[in-house]
């Protein structure tokens, strides 16, 4: 279960960093990003995957959150 | 002159890599590309941030470097113990140039070295009564230092002494900061790793800790971080910013305080030079604190305007009048530079090789004086930083991870750069060789390159190296 940090670049893109690693990358895709359901699978733009339990609404990002390897 | 085509460029790669036994061969030739700015995504091409091999000559430093001699040391009020051996302190001591003002040994410390200088017998019983002792003495013969950071080097994490237990007890003792740092040498596969661990130190000792000293905060201010103030670096830039209307609270760490360090968390931006070194710590702050950060670059005046305009962005329109302010303010003396070096130096071919950052910070100025960047390198860049440089570099540069000197030396050796910049370890072999070259970690006892007034001297110092008559006479010793 790393702990990953999103926030959103000036371009308004969302970008993963994964502190353990060190590891930098845009989030290529996200499994739910509605208003009402946020979270889920999210691949990063080098393929690496992650899956995140889905949340009720988007957090305000950045934000710190669990995720585990999907 | 010689220009390489892409295919002659894949072709260097391949040459180079033959000598190499097969297992070396497949693991060097994941860190060797050429550029292609198609590509938006320069880490799917290249590999970084791996283990070196044995029996590679690599230029690389250790974690300790990364921790007490990047992000610590230039802490100027804080003595920093490096905390073992006599070599490493003694040997990195203010080789790095991280400029400051006050008196050596009375209020500052950056210059001097600090050591528990480990003897067999403190190998053999632990170190941690001396530790004790030194902070202790540290405390009498220096009152006016304002915190102690224990660096640990090698033998310290092999033998298991309990540091933590030490600086907590020696905070208590003499009521100042004593910070532990697990930066032990071997730790990671370069300095990166002890810049992550001396953020994470400074983060958990320092920042969050907090400090009430009644400092009021203004709608302007800002930290400059990753700084280190090489040559005057930090000073230069922050003129610049002071110009423009911002009130500069903290530099990080180049010239910098264990007070500005503990006022940054009220900041509004947190304004990062570095990013290798310092974005741990400019992360927490957002997370933590809601501070944003942005990276921006001073080297040249076309990535100077841009980064002070995107800064500007970021502040009300009284800024953005004064960041146009101070653009049209140099630029008849950006215009004079280039008129004056632009002829001196139009289409020579330059090759880096650097750390963690300039390999493509730096690409700007050169291009701003008419010359091309042909191959670039970070000792020690993660994904992250070559995902940035793709983008700054030209169709067929040659990108170099954590480069051998034997690969340097052959990429040069066909390439024919007219100006080298890389580190220390570079330098007295290809000046030997007759090619020009300048150390570009310490700006060859220059400086400072960063802000406006750094690019007059870095355009200076480039037309003095490329155009000096002494490299057509030298001819290097093993070819007689």
């Amino acid at each position: 279960m790393p702990k990953v940090m999103l926030r959103r670049d000036s371009d308004g893109l969302l970008i993963c960093y994964v502190p353990k690693k060190d590891l930098e990358g845009k989030v290529a895709s996200l499994e739910f990003d509605q208003p009402g359901k946020w979270g889920g699978r999210m691949v990063l733009d080098d393929g690496t995957a992650f899956h995140i339990e889905p949340l009720d609404a988007p957090p305000v990002f950045p934000a710190e959150m669990r995720a585990s390897r999907g | 002159m010689s220009v390489l085509t892409r295919e002659e460029a894949q072709g260097l790669i391949q040459r180079v890599l033959e000598v190499y036994p097969e297992e070396a061969r497949a693991e060097r030739s994941q860190h060797l590309m050429v550029s292609d700015p198609a590509t938006e995504q320069g880490s799917s091409c290249i590999t970084s941030n791996r283990k070196s091999l044995p029996g590679v000559m690599t230029a690389r430093g250790c974690a300790y470097a990364g921790s007490k001699g990047v992000v610590w040391g230039p802490i100027k009020d804080m003595i920093h113990l490096s905390h073992g051996p006599v070599g490493c302190g003694q040997y990195s001591r203010a080789g790095r140039r991280n400029y400051y003002v006050g008196y050596t040994g009375v209020n500052t410390f950056g210059t001097m070295n600090f050591t528990s200088d480990f003897q067999e017998k403190d190998i053999v019983f632990g170190g941690d009564k001396k530790l004790a002792k030194i902070l202790e003495e540290v405390e009498t013969l220096f009152p006016l230092s304002k915190g102690i950071s224990v660096q640990s080097e090698c033998p310290v994490g092999l033998i298991g002494d309990d540091i933590e237990a030490v600086a907590r007890k020696g905070t208590e003792k003499i009521g100042k900061p004593v910070v532990p740092v697990r930066c032990e040498g071997f730790r990671g596969v370069s300095q990166s790793l002890g810049h992550h661990i001396a953020n994470d130190t400074i983060r958990d000792h320092l920042l969050d800790s907090g400090l009430d000293d009644g400092f009021v905060s203004s709608p302007y201010d800002v930290a400059i971080i990753g700084d280190y103030n090489i040559g005057g670096d930090a000073w230069s830039s922050r003129i610049l910013l002071e110009e423009m209307g911002l009130r500069v609270v903290a530099q990080w760490s180049g010239d910098g305080t264990l007070a500005e360090i503990k006022r940054t968390p009220k900041v509004k931006i947190n304004l990062l030079h570095c990013y290798r070194s310092m974005n741990y710590i400019s992360r927490h702050m957002e997370a933590k604190y809601g501070i944003p950060w942005m990276e921006y670059n001073f080297f040249g005046p076309t990535k100077i305007a841009a980064s002070l305009r995107a800064i500007a962005e970021h502040f009300d329109d009284k800024i953005k009048e004064g960041a146009e302010k101070v653009i049209a303010k140099y630029q008849p003396m950006v215009e004079a530079i280039n008129a004056k070096y632009i002829p001196r130096l139009q289409g020579k071919r330059v090759m880096l090789y650097v750390g963690g950052l300039r390999p493509r910070h730096v690409v700007g100025a050169y291009e701003d004086l008419g010359m091309e960047v042909v191959g670039t390198g970070y000792e020690f860049g993660h994904n992250d930083d070559y995902d940035r440089t793709t983008k700054e570099l030209g169709n067929t540069t040659l990108i170099y991870d954590d480069v051998s000197e034997f690969e340097l030396e052959q990429f040069v050796s066909r390439i024919k750069p007219d100006l080298i910049g890389a580190g220390i370890k570079e330098k007295y072999v290809y000046q030997k060789m007759g090619i020009p070259f300048r150390q570009m970690h310490s700006w060859d006892y220059s400086g400072p390159y960063h802000g406006y007034d750094g690019y007059a001297i870095f355009a200076r110092d480039i037309d003095m190296t490329v155009n000096n008559p002494c490299w057509k006479k030298m001819k290097a010793p093993w070819k007689s």
